[in-house]
């Protein structure tokens, strides 16, 4: 659905996305990753029309972004940074503008409207000017003037920063629902919403691809995929770190900072949960707690953006 | 006209957006005031005992330099400010069709401001028998030069993300505009340069090409002129926003 081919953006000298190449097949949630800085927002710029590519391009639904800007436009359901609209507008008046300049008017633009209504949950605040809504609500706003014409593709930047927990998780409720039909890029820097919708993320630094994976297949990479973490009572935590740090497959062992607290590292992500419990029970080492760390997101992000 | 369907609905917006806040009327009203205040005290109406609206005319270009820039401030720097330009432009519109609809709505609160302007028509009516058809050649220069100022105010105001620098620059561009066909003005060149020069600088100003059409000299030369003046304008405009929409 999307091809992205060495895309390019210079800004006098400094290279905000360099020569960034990679496909999203149709229906895919795609999440987009990087610390601040790193070209997310300018690439989705690219994408949406807004900005021009210094060099090389993107295919989206086969229309070149460089040549069929509008008809690219058309295609796709975008929704900036902040989520800006018209503040002076009330949210049945923008919604109604939004249908117009989409190409849909009289009746047609009722129901595109009505539709927002329910699906973005705006029943409440539909006659208020947007300017005197909440960010939660604003946001809201912001998706249904992305969704009004029901787009093939859906690009998000940021679409959960500053909201509350709540209303992070009803916008993810949302783009999970409308993953189902759609192809979503998203970008974010929380790493949890990553695992939480989407199917495979792309981590960029320095305008450049450093990772391509599934949120899980990232997890592997993390020190702590695989880890045992586990508690025994505090007179045995020095024999415990003894006897498990003898294990062939065990790279190191932790103490944390709760009492009796330990977590025990695998070499190269092997699974040692079954001989940590074997060995507990040979030894007669009574353990209250025990848990296999997923791996950590955070700790892959800080390793490949670094 | 596939092509220009987007101009309907931003033009529609971007005309109502100036009555969503009261802004806009308590502009008309001292647009009003103004008008009035400078026809009849600055322009002595009555004293001067002709039935004609010259005196209003006169001073309009002096109005306009205040009130067209303070219309046209908002139209881009506020997309810039607000972040709405991302939206705008993202949207399946033209930046052709983006710029005249919304140079359009500017036009349409101005002569409506300038429409309502119409009880002066009327109170010379009362007062004697004007030539109308000079008053209405005034009216549409009026506007036509209105436009003109606001092409000037569309480009200074994409410029920037500060409406007040918007509006400033605006001023600034237009009063010059004023200044260097202002007979004030080129008689103080008059001491320092030949007349060629001086109609020569002149002939870029609104002042010479006002003066006609002021008094019912409706000439196609003058037309042009402002017409040219509202093409470069928005050409203006539009590259400013080619070149820096995103920054």
């Amino acid at each position: 659905m999307i091809h992205v081919q060495s895309l390019t953006k210079e800004f006098s000298g400094f290279r905000a996305v360099d020569q960034l190449s990679f496909e999203v097949p149709q229906g895919q949630i795609l999440g987009f990753l990087g610390p601040n800085g790193a070209g997310k927002s300018t690439t989705m710029k690219m994408l949406t029309g807004f900005v021009e590519p210094s060099s090389g391009t993107a295919l989206v639904g086969g229309k070149d972004i460089r040549t069929a800007s509008l008809e690219v436009r058309r295609l796709i359901g975008y929704l900036p940074e902040s989520a800006p609209s018209y503040g002076e507008m009330t949210v049945v008046e923008f919604l109604r503008f939004i249908a117009e300049m989409r190409g849909k008017r009289g009746a047609a633009r009722e129901s595109a409207a009505a539709a927002m209504r329910e699906t973005c949950a705006l029943e409440s605040v539909w006659t208020q000017p947007i300017e005197t809504l909440s960010k939660g609500y604003r946001q809201r706003v912001g998706f249904a003037q992305a969704l009004i014409h029901d787009p093939a593709i859906l690009i998000l930047d940021e679409p959960t920063d500053g909201l509350d927990p709540n209303q992070k998780h009803q916008v993810r409720e949302l783009i999970r629902r409308m993953g189902a039909a759609k192809t979503i890029i998203l970008s974010t820097h929380i790493l949890e919403e990553v695992e939480a919708v989407c199917q495979r993320a792309i981590i960029i630094a320095k305008g450049r691809i450093v990772a391509d994976a599934t949120p899980a297949d990232l997890m592997r990479q993390s020190s702590s995929y695989n880890a045992v973490t586990m508690r025994v009572a505090t007179r045995d935590v020095e024999r415990a770190r003894e006897l498990l740090g003898r294990l062939s497959a065990v790279e190191r062992v932790e103490e944390l900072t709760i009492p009796g607290a330990i977590r025990v590292f695998p070499r190269s992500g092997q699974s040692i949960a079954a001989s940590v419990s074997e060995l507990t029970r040979a030894q007669n080492l009574p353990v209250e707690q025990i848990q296999v760390e997923p791996g950590r997101l955070d700790e892959v992000f800080r390793k490949v953006t670094h | 006209m596939a092509a220009m369907s987007q101009f309907t609905p931003l033009f529609k917006r971007e005309f109502l957006a100036y009555f969503r806040s009261p802004v806009a009327y308590v502009f008309i009203v001292i647009f009003l005031l103004a008008a009035v205040g400078s026809t009849f005290f600055l322009g002595r109406l009555y004293e001067g005992n002709q039935a004609d609206l010259d005196s209003f005319f006169m001073y309009l270009p002096w109005l306009y330099l205040i009130f067209v820039p303070a219309v046209g401030m908002r139209l881009w720097a506020e997309e810039r400010r607000s972040g709405t330009i991302e939206l705008l432009f993202t949207l399946p519109v033209t930046m052709a069709e983006a710029v005249l609809a919304k140079f359009a709505a500017g036009w349409a609160f101005l002569v409506t401001a300038l429409a309502l302007t119409f009880p002066l028509a009327i109170t010379v009516n009362y007062l004697g028998s004007p030539d109308n058809g000079v008053i209405l050649a005034g009216y549409l220069g009026s506007a036509l030069m209105a436009g003109a100022y606001l092409a000037i105010s569309c480009f200074t105001s994409a410029l920037t993300k500060n409406q007040v620098v918007g509006f400033i620059l605006g001023v600034v561009i237009c009063f010059v505009l004023v200044l260097v066909g202002w007979g004030v003005f080129t008689n103080v060149l008059a001491q320092f340069l030949p007349a060629a020069a001086i109609d020569a600088i002149a002939s870029v100003g609104f002042m010479s090409h006002w003066s006609g059409i002021s008094r019912g000299l409706i000439d196609t030369r003058d037309l042009i002129y402002f017409a040219s003046a509202i093409f470069v304008g928005l050409a203006l405009n539009t590259l400013v926003l080619t070149l820096k929409k995103a920054s």
